[in-house]
């Protein structure tokens, strides 16, 4: 009986899985060399629709136009550099997830790490300036004490 | 000094975020700047809405500033920019052509009849391939065009008087001049 139940689980579990990826865009191209590439350049895209979207991923009208494009592109010998530079020169910089490095972009590769290396810098700073401390200094205050004590 | 420092520097840091935070509060993430302005038009030639057997090509065109409107019957924004695009086109300062972005020509065409129709002549995208060459991402966009038919402005989202007055009519008015 439990085995049972379990095969039924199961049938009903994987029948739902199936149903949720039909929902995904269904890749249309017979050829899944070219789909693969299709899609490997799609999730480096952003869907200008939806933003948080690639257009791998996304169910928006334009993003099927996209992946039309690319596909096409690809089907008539177009590299994937190309395909990029096409998507670049219509919907800018921001239709990449990783946009090429230059003037405009630089503050977006860069910034992170300056960030990253500013804020270890200030902690470096105050631990070295802690460590170079007289002991007292860390005792805590009688007036702090008596403020704790009144609280209590 | 010291203890005064203990204080400004925070304080500092804290105006320069709420800077940058307020400034952040004005930017519409969703307005993508589009690389095509001060770029030619790129070229297109679409069969007319209201007679799919004439074609007009990007460089028909040329010799005049031009507006292009991208619209469709399926997409709400575009009835709520409708009467300012009425009233635009009353005015006379520019051929307007509207861009029938991937509908159906008689739900268009019933829609202009439903509305009134703004356009000079609108231009049937039914597969979206010119709208994909204008960068259009968000139905109704719009684009001033000029004489040599290079793109010198666009606007993502419904129209609006304000636009309108502050944006689209100085600039035809400086490219007419």
């Amino acid at each position: 009986m439990a085995r049972w139940l379990a095969f039924v689980t199961t049938l009903v579990v994987s029948a739902m899985l199936s149903l949720a990826h039909a929902k995904e865009a269904p890749p249309v191209a017979a050829d899944p060399a070219l789909e693969a590439r299709m899609q490997k350049i799609a999730v480096e895209l952003r869907c200008l629709v939806c933003q948080n979207q690639t257009i791998a991923d996304s169910p928006a009208g334009l993003s099927d136009d996209l992946r039309r494009e690319i596909r096409e592109q690809l089907q008539s010998g177009a590299t994937d550099e190309q395909v990029v530079q096409y998507m670049t020169d219509r919907y800018g910089d921001f239709i990449r997830y990783r946009p090429a490095v230059k003037g405009s972009t630089v503050a977006l590769w860069v910034g992170p790490l300056v960030l990253l290396v500013g804020g270890i810098g200030v902690l470096v700073f105050a631990l070295r300036r802690r460590a170079r401390m007289a002991p007292d200094r860390f005792d805590p205050d009688a007036e702090d004490d008596e403020a704790a004590e009144g609280a209590r | 000094m010291k203890g005064s420092l203990r204080f400004i520097i925070p304080l500092v840091v804290f105006l320069v975020l709420a800077g940058f935070l307020a400034a952040g509060l004005k930017l519409d993430p969703r307005a993508v700047p589009s690389p095509l302005i001060g770029k030619p038009a790129p070229s297109f030639a679409l069969p007319r809405l209201d007679d799919p057997n004439a074609t007009v090509q990007r460089d028909t065109m040329l010799g005049k500033a031009w507006v292009l409107n991208v619209w469709a019957s399926w997409c709400g924004p575009c009835r709520d920019e409708h009467p300012h695009i009425v009233a635009f086109a009353k005015t006379k300062q520019a051929p307007l052509i509207g861009l029938n972005y991937k509908d159906k020509r008689d739900d268009a065409q019933a829609w202009l009849k439903q509305l009134g129709n703004p356009y000079d002549l609108s231009l049937s995208d039914l597969d979206g391939r010119v709208g994909i060459d204008f960068g259009v991402y968000g139905v109704p966009e719009t684009f001033v065009i000029d004489k040599s038919g290079v793109i010198r402005f666009k606007h993502v989202g419904p129209m609006t008087a304000e636009i309108l007055q502050t944006r689209i009519v100085p600039l035809l008015k400086e490219l007419n001049g």
